[in-house]
């Protein structure tokens, strides 16, 4: 079983942390892992994409052309991948940022207002957490004490005081239904 | 009479500089400086590419052979894997201030704790007398025949000058060794030097006006003549900076 | 062996570098190698060592070969423009016969190209960095662990045999995560207590040592080029390492080096469940390179494919190495452009490779 997430977004928005946290939960959980950014001049607010292999076997590319997962929050992110996404693939899709719907059918999308729940819910800059949550339960790695190690992992010791802020949103993500 | 005997940090190889040239004696100080502070076991030199390329075979510490110009960096190398030793490199003008004018700048800026004799005879000497950044205006050299014109080829670099602006620079001192006073002079900024090296104070440069009467066409009298007629007007002798770097020991 | 974490390539290397006891790093920024001197600027104070950002690659290398040249072990890290600039004090480093450790995260190029992964540098590190007859030791990693490991090992050939030795990755291995673990051993940094040869200071209880490449009598630079040939002629023996995979009764055996080759490993994986007869080659070494190693893999193969992010300079090698007594294909992708492993399979087909 292999799993391809491709997350995109703007510079800022968290997408390499997003993937870093499906990597540590992939690591977590028993799997192969492997990340890689783009990398270059796109700092914070030029596009910036993040590719994220699980899998029970040994990882060949890293890079992930055909994500089964696609993570995507800004327009035109979406407008770029969402073709690409495998068939059978899925989509998670910050509703609040990215315009228009896909009209695939043999791909399932989550369209989440993900930037405006983490607003409503005093969670800002945790968008990125809130998509992440719901496809970590779409794609059923959701043993809570596996994901929490991971988001620890994850959060460098000085914004220790973030752990909770970030747990919160990750439920959220994962306890939204649409 | 005092006994002059060969300083012990010198070996017994015979120099190959040409009749006239200063090196010997500019070597010779600082043989005796590493002699009187009891160093040359603790000390390591770093050779540059020109006349002076082997002078690891002249002196009788641990040394190292540079590429062209890339002597401080080598020397920063050497400093900051053995913080305790000391650390000087010999160079030329083309060397320190042509080739390697970034290494120069950035050890003295940095505050290396190394020490530079600077040798400045306004020519290439072993590639046989081109123009070096320091030929004087309406200097004839072998690649300016008709005498160095700044329209074309600018003006002369003035190290000591230049390298007095940096914070990084403890001592910046300009000497020349042609009669028995600025011999003196000259070796007790060289030990200044070292003796600053010890206490971590930073960078010191000794520049050192030479002569080179092969390439110049001189006679090593007229030569000496030369220097103090030409050069010293030009690159005036004396202390361009002296303020160690940092207050304590290591700080 | 603790707790694997995730690294980044360059961050693994790092570390690793540390743990060998590199002392001393001189390095100046570029992309995608920049993790490198970011980490060791953090790491290094805490455990002794000395980080020095230069003010060029010539600097940083210059001062590689003094602190190199006094005992201590160290190192530098560039991407291919810089390695360009470093090529003049690595020739002199070669000439000095002292052992420093290089890495090359390699980019596009010529000029200043691109900073995708690129392995563009095979003739710059293999044949070309700088003047004179030489070799220096090549190894390419192609996991984040790799990175790691090559670099330990790096420095134990450069010791071993008194000579520079490169790490030669690309951008993909610098940037991404895998997991890595490290041994608890406590660092310990190098010191020259086993390099009579340093020059360090003769405390007076030794005559003093020159560390030098100059010899202007042309038989004496003969003479001590020839010995160090013999050197090589020994590291040729000892030293070259190469991995197959499914090469026994492969068909088409394709070679590939660093990230490279887990792409070909993808595709060739593919192939295999496809039915497909194909086998992978990997030459963890590029210089010695596993000739030997790479004639037993294709002993029973009717073709062989290199695949390299490059217009194809490994594939010289390849060819010699076997004689030209196969077939040799090539696909590349140059410029930054990552090979799909579905490119390779296609290829591999397309050479006759079918089920």
């Amino acid at each position: 079983m292999t799993n391809e997430f491709l997350l995109a977004g703007f510079g800022g928005q968290g997408i390499l942390f997003a993937g870093k946290l499906l990597a540590y939960v992939g690591l977590y959980a028993g799997k192969e892992v492997s990340w890689l950014p783009s990398y270059g001049p796109e700092m914070r607010g030029g596009t910036c994409n993040c590719s994220v292999t699980v899998s029970d076997a040994p990882i060949g590319s890293p890079l992930i052309l055909e994500p089964t997962q696609l993570l995507v929050m800004n327009t035109p992110s979406f407008d770029k991948f969402i073709g690409a996404v495998k068939p059978d693939g899925m989509a998670f899709i910050d509703s609040t940022l990215v315009e228009g719907q896909s009209d695939r059918k043999d791909i399932k999308c989550f369209y989440v207002p993900a930037t405006a729940m983490a607003n409503e819910n005093g969670l800002k800059g945790m968008a990125n957490i809130i998509l992440a949550g719901k496809l970590l339960k779409e794609i059923g790695l959701t043993d809570e004490a596996v994901i929490e190690k991971a988001m620890k992992k994850c959060i460098p010791p000085k914004k220790a005081d973030k752990l909770e802020a970030n747990m919160k949103a990750l439920k959220l993500g994962m306890d939204f239904n649409g | 009479m005092p006994d002059f005997k060969r300083p012990h940090a010198l070996t017994d190889v015979y120099l190959h500089y040409c009749p006239g040239c200063t090196h010997g004696i500019v070597h010779r100080l600082v043989a005796e400086v590493i002699d009187e502070m009891n160093i040359e076991g603790d000390t390591i030199g770093v050779c540059p590419v020109g006349c002076s390329v082997m002078a690891y075979d002249y002196f009788n510490c641990d040394m190292m052979e540079a590429s062209h110009g890339r002597a401080p960096a080598v020397a920063t190398g050497i400093k900051r894997a053995n913080p305790d030793k000391f650390v000087f490199t010999y160079q030329g003008d083309g060397d320190l201030a042509a080739i390697g004018t970034a290494e120069t700048v950035h050890a003295a800026t940095r505050g290396e704790n190394i020490t530079v004799i600077f040798i400045n005879n306004t020519t290439y000497g072993m590639t046989g007398g081109q123009m070096a950044p320091t030929t004087l205006p309406g200097q004839v050299t072998q690649t300016t025949p008709y005498g160095r014109n700044t329209d074309i080829e600018g003006f002369p670099v003035k190290m000591c000058e230049m390298l007095s602006q940096l914070d990084g620079v403890a001592l910046a001192e300009r000497v020349t060794v042609i009669d028995p006073a600025n011999i003196r002079k000259a070796k007790a900024a060289i030990k200044k030097g070292f003796e600053y090296q010890a206490k971590k104070q930073g960078f010191s440069i000794i520049e050192v006006l030479s002569t080179c009467p092969t390439n110049w066409g001189l006679t090593p009298v007229q030569a000496i003549e030369r220097l103090k007629n030409d050069m010293i007007p030009y690159y005036p002798l004396g202390v361009y900076k002296d303020a160690p770097v940092r207050n304590k020991e290591g700080a | 062996m603790a707790e694997k974490s995730l690294m980044k390539g360059n961050e693994a290397l790092a570390e690793a570098a540390l743990r060998a006891g590199c002392k001393c790093f001189f390095g100046y920024p570029i992309t995608p190698q920049t993790e490198i001197a970011a980490y060791l600027s953090k790491r290094m104070p805490k455990v002794g060592g000395v980080f020095l950002q230069a003010e060029s690659e010539v600097a940083a290398i210059n001062m590689v070969y003094g602190c190199a040249g006094s005992g201590i072990r160290c190192m530098t890290s560039s991407s291919s423009p810089g390695i360009s600039l470093k090529s003049e004090g690595i020739s002199y480093i070669a000439g000095a016969d002292l052992p420093c450790v290089i890495i090359d995260v390699m980019r596009g190029g010529p000029g200043l190209g691109g900073i995708q992964p690129s392995q563009a540098d095979y003739y710059q590190i293999t044949k070309g960095v700088g003047h004179g007859d030489y070799n220096i030791i090549v190894l390419a990693p192609s996991t984040v662990q790799e990175m790691a490991d090559c670099v330990t090992k790096a420095f134990d050939l450069a010791d071993k045999y008194r000579m520079p030795a490169v790490v030669l990755a690309d951008g993909l291995l610098g940037q991404m995560m895998e997991p890595v673990a490290f041994d608890d051993a406590e660092i310990v940094m190098s010191d020259a207590s086993n390099k009579p040869w340093a020059a360090n200071g003769h405390k007076n209880a030794r005559k003093h040592n020159i560390i030098n490449s100059l010899y202007l009598q042309a038989p004496e630079l003969e003479r001590t080029i020839k010995e160090r040939y013999e050197r090589y002629a020994e590291i040729e023996k000892n030293e070259p390492v190469g991995v197959a995979d499914y090469c026994d009764d492969a068909d088409i055996v394709v070679v590939a080096y660093g990230s490279t080759a887990r792409l070909a490993k993808s595709a060739v994986d593919e192939a295999r469940k496809q039915g497909i007869k194909a086998g992978v080659f990997r030459p963890v070494t590029l210089y010695p390179f596993p000739k030997n190693e790479l004639n037993a893999a294709v002993k029973n193969a009717k073709k062989v494919l290199v695949v390299e992010m490059s217009m194809g300079q490994m594939v010289d090698d390849v060819k010699l190495a076997i004689n030209c007594s196969k077939p040799v294909d090539f696909f590349g992708r140059t410029g930054g452009v990552i090979p799909a492993p579905a490119e390779i399979l296609a290829k591999i087909k397309e050479m006759g490779g079918n089920n």
